[in-house]
């Protein structure tokens, strides 16, 4: 395969789950800013949100005011915020078009349709129910794009670079999300919160669409070190950063089976994988939760320049 | 003999006659507010599959979509006939043509093309003299534009032998007709039924495989070069490329070393052997040609005359296919093929000549004036819908530099029917059918781009001055679609 294919494909995945996880960011804040100010609020909710998204900074350099309109707006459709939505998706159809020959027709027509949906929305979200229009629009577009290369793209590099991408950048956004909330994901040891925090937990498990897996996996109210355990540790969760890594273990050696040979990538993923497997809930807790996520986001990035390095991208 | 007038082609013969009643069968049997859905529905499908051109120049139209007519182009099998031998004939002229000038040069020694117009020709490659590539092939794909005034009165209005494009539209007009109508394609239309298409991809890669170089060492390894995403042709080039399986790649993806071409890729470099380029000459090779050139390869000619690369086009075939050239075509295909031309060229006016010159400013305004290096409709002059001011200011540039431009007589364009706003009216046509020659000889696809000036009375197609294109349907037993050259 071109390695300027490989790096497209790579792209492509992460672009298109970073656009998923924003869509589903911007439908859980959404919930969070109708309840009552007591419970969170819209103003707490949506700069959450920004900092959810690791966009609080860009958004603060534009010098508008945290208002629903304009977060869900700078988030989802605005064409100067490089990781909006609209602006994700349109990297992932350019990366996509520069490969037409490496994807199904089926696969890049989900891609195209994406972008010519997210399109129709124009460049502002005026009111809550268009926004959850369009959030609900990308998703299905996104699922169909999914579904097409599940189904039909070959099992060979080219699948396996996407998928790659996928799985990188969920780990990245799953990091990132957790160590926004690390203040609130409480060791046992500490008293539970009130109300306030419960609502937090829950935007938190709905924002990487959790919340009713949380339940099935732990038959439990909702407690901060188990929202932590399973975002973290669990790997049938598969946006838990065990479960990303069991990923991407798997996609490396895919694609080192195909080449022939092992790199430093396959490596630096395996030892990554088994630190977090021979943590426990309680380990991450007494090493310092934030401190763990700030290593495991650094080291992730190390692992996507390796892999660029070993492929030649 | 302008505007509404011209040959209508739904009076061909009679095979011709009873597809086109079924055409209208459909058509009456379908009501305006259907006919419009269906005209959406193609479009949508263009769309989503991505199938739009660059016009250069208009920064709002990075990828617009060619405006596509549903009601079908058809041609019987008898007119085929004459047109598919008459192609084969002019596209072995410009094979032996381009052998010739840049070998022995019997032609010159005869005294039938002025020198000046083939060595002082900026398509001339220097370079290319004394080279001979695989197989003799220089011209692997050509696309000839056609014009018809009558019944079977098919001319030449231009030869295109360096990167023609077009194909892909021809492809996806297909597809798009068989999800509209399928039962119209795959029915007894008439003769037989409608000739299949679709097999263009895999004589095009058969075709390019024969030609393979000396230095490669068993299976070929093909590979398209495009100038990439902003190319206003960039659909065509993935479409081809995955259609025949083989990699798209730009300049940054390609080097040589020790004269063989290599592709990155993530298992480090891979030979390729026979590169389709959708690049021009000029872009090349900044050895050769333009320094400044990234589309192109440093090297790329050297691999090509040691043997290890095929390039299709071969370099050089644009002295072949120039419009100042063209108007000796009538005596390149005698020289060559020692037959008169099947299929004839338009009458033209070279201007170089005095006594043309004199008779082309005379008659300004009734004549179609062209730029002998000039393509796309880009800089020319159609006399009759031209306002007096235009004129007089083409024909300051036309005594300027004459010998830029040719000249020839406005044509009555046959028409075919066209769904347009205001229903179905007359509109003009032309037709590029599409030539592969490969080790073997020449195969015809039955079929081609069928370009509509979508304006009334408009004479011009191309799609950067808003052309559209229909699906072309020729008529014959289905099993006719030719082997691969």
């Amino acid at each position: 395969m071109l390695s300027r294919n490989a790096a497209n494909l790579f792209w492509l995945g992460r672009y298109v789950e970073r656009a998923d996880y924003l869509c589903r960011l911007l439908g859980a804040t959404v919930r969070l800013a109708a309840l009552p100010a007591t419970h969170g609020g819209a103003g707490t909710a949506w700069e959450a949100a920004l900092k959810s998204a690791s966009a609080a900074d860009a958004f603060g350099a534009t010098g508008r005011p945290i208002t629903d309109g304009e977060v869900a707006r700078f988030l989802a459709v605005d064409p100067g915020n490089a990781s909006s939505i609209r602006c994700c998706l349109e990297h992932a159809r350019t990366n996509a078009r520069a490969l037409r020959t490496a994807l199904t027709a089926e696969t890049w027509e989900a891609i195209n349709s994406a972008w010519i949906e997210v399109q129709r929305f124009g460049t502002t979200v005026a009111e809550p129910i268009t926004l959850m229009r369009l959030v609900e629009t990308v998703k299905q577009s996104l699922l169909a794009f999914d579904g097409a290369a599940h189904r039909n793209q070959l099992r060979e590099s080219t699948y396996w670079f996407m998928r790659l991408g996928t799985s990188l950048e969920r780990a990245d956004n799953t990091a990132r999300l957790l160590d926004q909330k690390y203040h609130i994901l409480l060791p046992r040891t500490e008293p539970v919160g009130g109300s306030l925090d419960y609502f937090q937990w829950t935007t938190l498990l709905r924002t990487v669409s959790a919340l009713t897996a949380y339940r099935w996996v732990y038959r439990d109210a909702i407690k901060p070190w188990l929202v932590a355990d399973l975002l973290i540790l669990k790997k049938p969760m598969p946006r838990s950063l065990a479960a990303c890594y069991e990923d991407t273990v798997f996609y490396l050696d895919r694609l080192a089976l195909d080449r022939g040979r092992q790199g430093p990538a396959n490596r630096l993923a395996v030892a990554g994988l088994k630190r977090l497997e021979a943590e426990t809930i309680d380990t991450l807790f007494q090493g310092g939760l934030h401190e763990f996520l700030l290593g495991f986001i650094a080291d992730n990035n190390a692992l996507g320049d390796a892999i660029a390095e070993q492929h030649l991208f | 003999m302008f505007g509404t007038g011209g040959y209508p082609e739904t009076v061909d013969p009679a095979a011709c006659r009873a597809a086109y009643a079924l055409v209208a069968a459909w058509l009456a049997a379908s009501t305006p507010e259907l006919l419009e859905t269906r005209r959406r529905q193609a479009e949508l499908f263009f769309r989503r599959i991505g199938i739009t051109f660059a016009v250069y120049g208009d920064p709002d139209a990075d990828e617009r979509l060619i405006p596509f007519d549903i009601i079908p182009r058809i041609l019987s099998s008898a007119e085929w006939a004459l047109v598919e031998e008459g192609l084969k004939q002019r596209v072995a002229a410009l094979n032996a043509f381009c052998a010739d000038v840049y070998g022995s040069r019997e032609i010159l020694r005869a005294g039938l093309v002025p020198e000046d117009l083939i060595l002082a020709n900026p398509q001339f490659a220097i370079g290319q003299v004394g080279f001979r590539p695989a197989g003799d092939v220089w011209v692997h794909i050509a696309g000839i534009d056609l014009v018809r005034t009558g019944p079977g009165e098919f001319m030449v209005l231009e030869d295109n032998a360096r990167t023609p494009s077009g194909v892909s539209y021809m492809l996806e007009n297909r597809e798009v007709m068989l999800r509209l109508v399928p039962e119209l394609i795959t029915g007894e239309t008439g003769e037989g039924g409608v000739r299949p298409v679709e097999t263009y991809p895999e004589q095009l890669y058969a075709s390019l495989r024969s030609v393979a170089p000396p230095g490669c060492r068993g299976e070929p390894t093909l590979a398209l070069l495009t100038p990439g995403l902003h190319n206003s042709a960039y659909y065509e080039h993935s479409f081809l490329a995955d259609k025949m399986g083989i990699e798209l790649v730009e300049g940054s993806d390609l080097f040589v070393h020790d004269d063989v071409l290599f592709m990155r890729t993530t298992a480090g470099p891979a030979r390729i052997d026979v590169l389709y380029r959708r690049v021009d000459d000029a872009f090349l090779d900044p050895l050769v040609f333009r320094p400044d050139t990234v589309l192109g390869v440093p090297g790329l000619v050297r691999a090509c005359h040691a043997g290890n690369l095929t390039l299709a086009n071969a370099i050089g075939t644009g002295v072949a296919d120039d419009k100042a050239i063209y108007s000796y075509m009538p005596e390149i295909v005698r020289f060559y093929t020692g037959r008169d031309p099947i299929l004839p060229n338009v009458p033209t006016w070279r201007c170089r000549e005095p006594d043309a010159l004199a008779e082309v400013l005379d008659r300004l305004p009734e004549l179609v004036v062209k730029e002998v290096d000039g393509s796309g409709g880009y800089g020319m002059l159609v006399g009759p819908h031209a306002t007096a001011a235009e004129i007089e200011a083409f024909r300051a540039k036309l005594k300027a530099a004459p010998a830029k431009f040719i000249a020839q007589p406005t044509l009555a364009l046959s028409t075919c029917p066209t769904l347009t706003d205001s229903g179905i009216a007359p509109r003009h046509v032309d037709l590029r059918p599409f030539i592969l020659t490969g080790a073997g000889g020449s195969t015809v696809l039955p079929g081609g781009l069928t370009r509509v000036a979508m304006r009334a009375g408009s004479l011009v197609v191309n799609s950067s001055q808003g052309g559209g294109t229909k699906d072309t349907w020729v008529l014959g037993p289905r099993d006719s679609a030719g082997g691969p050259g």
